[in-house]
Parts: structure tokens; C-alpha cells; sequence
């Protein structure tokens, strides 16, 4: 399956929403030597979730769940975007005709371009419509 | 089986001859204490008042604050060379209520321990290990003493180090273990982790705080054994004084040696029998500490059918303290009510903590429960999912809007000795 090598695990980890949490899944990911590639923080009434993208996703999983954190994978996709007005509008575009949709997403502005993490609800037709409209997406290997 | 036949089946005239007898005795002898001279006075009665078993309710009730008010030994009523042993009971304020006991205190409660432990198929071939507080509890002592009796093999495990308590279970091949019920969970939880078998185990016994029926069901799949519910407290001995039968439907009472009512809390008035309500209890052969009337603060009701083991007449599980009680917005609220609720979601764990505050003149419940580690997806709309079924759940139990929060696995306290899952910071003016 070629769009395999494009879904990139995300991890996700629970967290009640008190001082310390982040800095104490931060610690453990320092101490493990993980580096954060992107992450952002969702947070609902009293508690939230943590994504992160990171350089080594199973080695992450490991030592948080060894912590006592609660830990999933979620499915998401990295879409290379042009770091100038428009780039997000082309990819958005792209999606919502294609009928795939967003539910939650973040993003990051890098060196050579800027970067949009997507959590879709279908995720290999939304590789699909993105690649076929020429759009950049990138790779697992590209995180590690 | 019986270890003390005649006195565990008396009924009908020659039960109430024997408890009318004690009771004559107990309420004279309940006169070599001050406060009871005073408060027989105060109430305009004397220990010749009591002519039949119904007299009883001619007499004024004891509080725990008396007992506790008369600390150190001012609720004693025996010259203090014959107190042979005395225990505390911890107090929320101030000073502990200190217990006592004589030589035939002693006896008679490891006589009562060993018609339990006898009556639920406890042996001399039985390992038991006794994982409660030793020392000024009374579960440890209690127990322990009246497991001897019967001839069992007693390891005075106490409680702590849950490891070395599985690891014991393994090497000592454990087949009867006495402990809280919320710890019996915990040791059911960490001996999961391990990957232990304690496949030996073929009983457990849990007190000291009230249970579930959910509970004795997860008690029992998870720890391998049949549960058994103890009751009592420090001011009727200690544990032992009432205990299931294996029919597991109420609680058997020691009639040659309590005589119970039950009373409505508020206004004091004795209720039919089957209504539920406040047990209060008079002992009826204590010798260093008698007791007249003692309110106990346990919420239950005396079933009108005998029990099939031939013991007579039983009490129902005890549901909840009187003191225990949350008053919420008028709606009356027992903590095992919740506890019971949770134990039906899957997705969370039974450990919890209820606060209530008063916000804006309103009180407010929010009630913590941890999450079920394998239920988390990662995603957040599935949490608020779950955070709006659990609420939904305890408002269908409780008629009572209340907000949830979700925690993490193993974030709650654990509790060894009485679980005290309840924070009330509602300022005490009304």
C-alpha cells in the first residue's frame, strides 16, 4: 500500500489539565533522549490531550505508558504547504472537495516550508486527493 | 457448621429470656460509670425500670461524643486492674476513643470471631492471613485471637508492602484472607501486574468500610474466592460482631450478645421491623465498657424472614452511615451509591473521590474517577464522550446533576484502612 509510508503515527497522551503534566511528559521524553518534531495541546473540561510527533514514536509510547501515562497512536498525515498566503487555503481546498474531513489540525512553520499535521477521517483517500492534486506530503522516514 | 450451636440458633422465649437477663444486667452494671448515672437521672429512669425487652426504649441513647468526651478511662465500669487490654478508635478531631476490655471481653469476642469464621467454613486445615491493621485497630487483634481459637494458621500479615502480601499468599498456599474491601481490590490490581496466581485463596473477608454487591462480584472474580461481609466496630469489641452466612443475604447479628434496634435517625422513634433505618445496639454481655442504646450511625433494616443456616432473624448489609450522608441540594446521597454506579462503566476504574462545594449558595458534587487505561482511544471528543455517560449515569442514580472528572489511571488515592472517599468543604453554616 503506497500510502502507507505517508501516515505518521502521532502519540497521544492524556493529561489532566493541572500545573506540571506537560513538563512532567516533557521530562520523561528528555530523559528518553525523544525528540518533539511538532505537537500541540487539546484541552476539554478538566483534562486534555497531548499530540506529539516525534523522531521515535514506539520508544515514546513505551516509556510514558512505563510512567504510568495513559498513551495511544493516532493516525495523521504531514502536508508541505507554501509559507506564504494561500498555503493553507490550497490544501483545505483540496479536502473539502474531495469530501475527507478535518478534525482537528496543527502546524508548523520550518525552515524550508511550512507544515500542516491533519487528522482526517479517512485518511488514505485524503493521501490520495492530496498527491493527485500535487501536493507535497511528507514521508514516516522524514520524522525519524 | 456451628462452632457454638445452642447459642447460635436460640430463638423464640428462650432468647428473650437470655436477652432480658443480660439486658437487667447490663444496665445495672452500666452504673459504675458517671455519665450513665447522670444520664439515667437526667432521663428520670433506673436500671429497675427494665421489667420486659421492650423497656429499653425507655432509656436514652449513647453518642459516641460521650464516649469519646469520658477519654481517657471515664467509660469504664470496672476497677482498672481487671481492663486486661485497650484499643483506640481513630477520631476525625481531637482525641481517639479508647475501648476496654476484661479477661472475658476478650473471651467473648474471639468466641463470637470463631462462630464467624466457623459458620463461613473456616477450618484448622485453613491458612488465614490477616492483612488489617494491628496495633490499636481493633480489625488486627480481633481476628487474630479468634482465628487462633479455631485453629487455624494465622499470619499476622498487617498491612503494607502488597508484594511480600502476594508473595506470602503464593508461598504459604493462603486459603482465607481478612482485609478491606478497598484493599482487597488493590491487592487483586497489583497481584494483575505481577502476572500472580492466588489460586489457593478459596475465601476472603472484607470489613470496615460498607461494600457492594458489584464489589463481592469483582471481589470474587478477581481475587479467586468467596466473599464474606464482616461487621462490627470498636465500641461492640471490634469486627465480628455481626458476619455473613454462605447465603450471603444479610448480616447475622449475635443475639445472646447485642440486642438491636432500629430507629429512625432523626427523630429517634424505634421503626418496625423491615424499615430501614439507624441501628442502635445494646450490648448485652460487656463487661469493661457497657453500653446502653449505642447509636451507631449505620443505616439498615432487621429482615422479617429467618435466615435458611438456622440462625434466626438477620440484619441487611449495611448501606450506608448516617453520618456518611451527603446532603445534596435536599437529595439524600450515599457514597456507595456512586461507588455502585461506577462499577457499571467499564470504561473507568471503581476508585473515586466525590467533593462538594458550595458555589454562588448551591451546593455543587464533582465527583474524579480514573480513566480505564484500555478505553483511552487518544482521541479528546471520545473522553468528553465518556465524561458525559458516567455524569449521565450518576444523575439517573442520583437524580443529581454533578460534574465529572476524568483522571488519570492510578492518580486517586488507594485506601488500606476505612476508604474515605468523600471531601465536604461546604463551610458548616446552613
Amino acid at each position: 500500500m503506497a500510502e502507507k509510508k505517508y501516515i505518521i503515527k502521532q502519540v497521544s497522551i492524556f493529561s489532566e489539565n493541572k500545573p506540571g503534566r506537560l513538563a512532567a511528559i516533557a521530562h520523561a521524553l528528555e530523559e528518553a533522549g525523544i525528540n518533539i518534531l511538532a505537537f500541540s495541546i487539546a484541552e476539554a473540561n478538566g483534562f486534555g490531550v497531548v499530540r506529539a510527533l516525534v523522531n521515535k514514536p514506539e520508544k515514546a509510547h513505551d516509556c510514558l505508558t512505563k510512567l504510568g501515562f495513559m498513551v495511544s497512536f493516532t493516525d495523521v498525515i504531514a502536508v508541505s504547504m507554501r509559507d506564504e498566503p494561500g498555503g493553507l487555503y490550497e490544501i483545505a481546498h483540496i479536502l473539502g472537495d474531495a469530501g475527507v474531513n478535518i478534525e482537528y489540525s496543527y502546524a508548523y512553520s520550518g525552515k524550508d516550508a511550512a507544515v500542516l499535521i491533519l487528522r482526517v477521517d479517512q485518511v488514505e483517500e485524503g493521501i490520495d486527493r492530496i498527491l493527485a492534486a500535487g501536493g507535497k506530503l511528507l514521508r514516516v522516514d522524514q520524522f525519524q | 457448621m456451628f462452632w457454638n450451636r445452642e447459642m447460635e440458633t436460640i430463638s423464640g422465649a428462650d432468647l428473650e429470656a437470655l436477652q432480658l437477663s443480660r439486658l437487667k444486667w447490663t444496665v445495672h452494671h452500666s452504673q459504675n460509670v458517671d455519665f450513665y448515672r447522670r444520664k439515667f437521672r437526667d432521663a428520670g429512669v433506673t436500671p429497675d425500670d427494665i421489667k420486659t425487652l421492650d423497656d429499653v426504649e425507655k432509656l436514652p441513647f449513647t453518642y459516641k461524643k460521650e464516649l469519646r468526651d469520658a477519654y481517657p478511662f471515664g467509660n469504664i465500669a470496672v476497677p482498672m486492674k481487671q481492663v486486661v487490654r485497650i484499643h483506640t478508635t481513630s477520631g476525625t478531631t481531637g482525641k481517639p476513643t479508647v475501648v476496654s476490655y476484661t479477661k472475658q471481653d476478650l473471651d467473648n469476642w474471639s468466641e463470637l470471631i470463631a462462630r464467624n469464621l466457623t459458620m463461613i467454613g473456616l477450618t484448622d486445615e485453613d491458612i488465614f492471613q490477616n492483612a488489617v491493621n494491628y496495633g490499636l485497630f481493633t480489625g488486627g487483634l480481633g481476628f487474630h485471637y479468634g482465628a487462633e481459637k479455631i485453629g487455624a494458621t494465622v499470619i499476622p500479615s498487617a498491612t503494607g508492602n502488597t508484594r511480600r502480601q502476594i508473595e506470602m499468599i503464593q508461598d504459604f498456599g493462603v486459603t482465607a484472607i481478612h482485609c478491606t474491601p478497598s484493599y482487597g481490590m488493590h491487592l487483586a490490581e497489583v497481584a494483575e501486574e505481577m502476572g500472580a496466581s492466588l489460586d489457593t485463596l478459596r475465601i476472603g473477608i472484607f470489613g470496615a468500610e460498607p461494600w457492594s454487591e458489584n464489589m463481592r462480584k469483582e471481589l470474587e472474580e478477581r481475587l479467586g474466592v468467596e466473599a464474606f461481609d464482616s461487621y462490627g466496630m470498636s465500641e461492640m469489641y471490634g469486627p465480628g460482631a455481626a458476619f455473613e452466612c454462605p447465603e450471603h443475604d444479610g448480616l447475622h447479628l449475635w443475639k445472646d450478645c447485642y440486642l438491636a434496634e432500629i430507629i429512625d435517625p432523626v427523630t429517634g422513634e424505634r421503626l418496625p421491623d423491615g424499615e430501614k433505618g439507624e441501628l442502635v445496639v445494646t450490648p448485652l454481655v460487656k463487661e469493661a465498657m457497657p453500653l446502653v442504646r449505642y447509636r451507631t450511625g449505620d443505616i439498615t433494616r432487621i429482615l422479617t424472614d429467618d435466615c435458611p443456616c438456622g440462625r434466626g432473624r438477620r440484619l441487611a448489609r449495611i448501606t450506608g452511615r448516617a453520618d456518611d450522608m451527603l446532603v445534596i441540594r435536599g437529595i439524600n446521597v450515599f457514597p456507595s451509591q456512586i461507588e455502585h454506579t461506577l462499577l457499571s462503566i467499564p470504561e473507568v476504574g471503581d476508585q473515586f473521590m466525590v467533593y462538594v462545594d458550595r458555589i454562588n449558595h448551591l451546593d455543587e458534587m464533582t465527583i474524579e474517577v480514573e480513566i480505564n487505561r484500555k478505553s483511552f482511544s487518544g482521541e479528546l471528543a471520545d473522553l468528553a464522550r465518556l465524561q458525559k455517560k458516567v455524569a449521565e449515569a450518576i444523575k439517573e442514580t442520583l437524580n443529581l446533576r454533578t460534574t465529572v472528572k476524568l483522571v488519570e489511571p492510578g492518580s486517586l488515592p488507594r485506601f488500606e484502612g476505612k476508604a474515605r472517599h468523600v471531601v465536604d468543604r461546604r463551610n458548616e453554616v446552613w
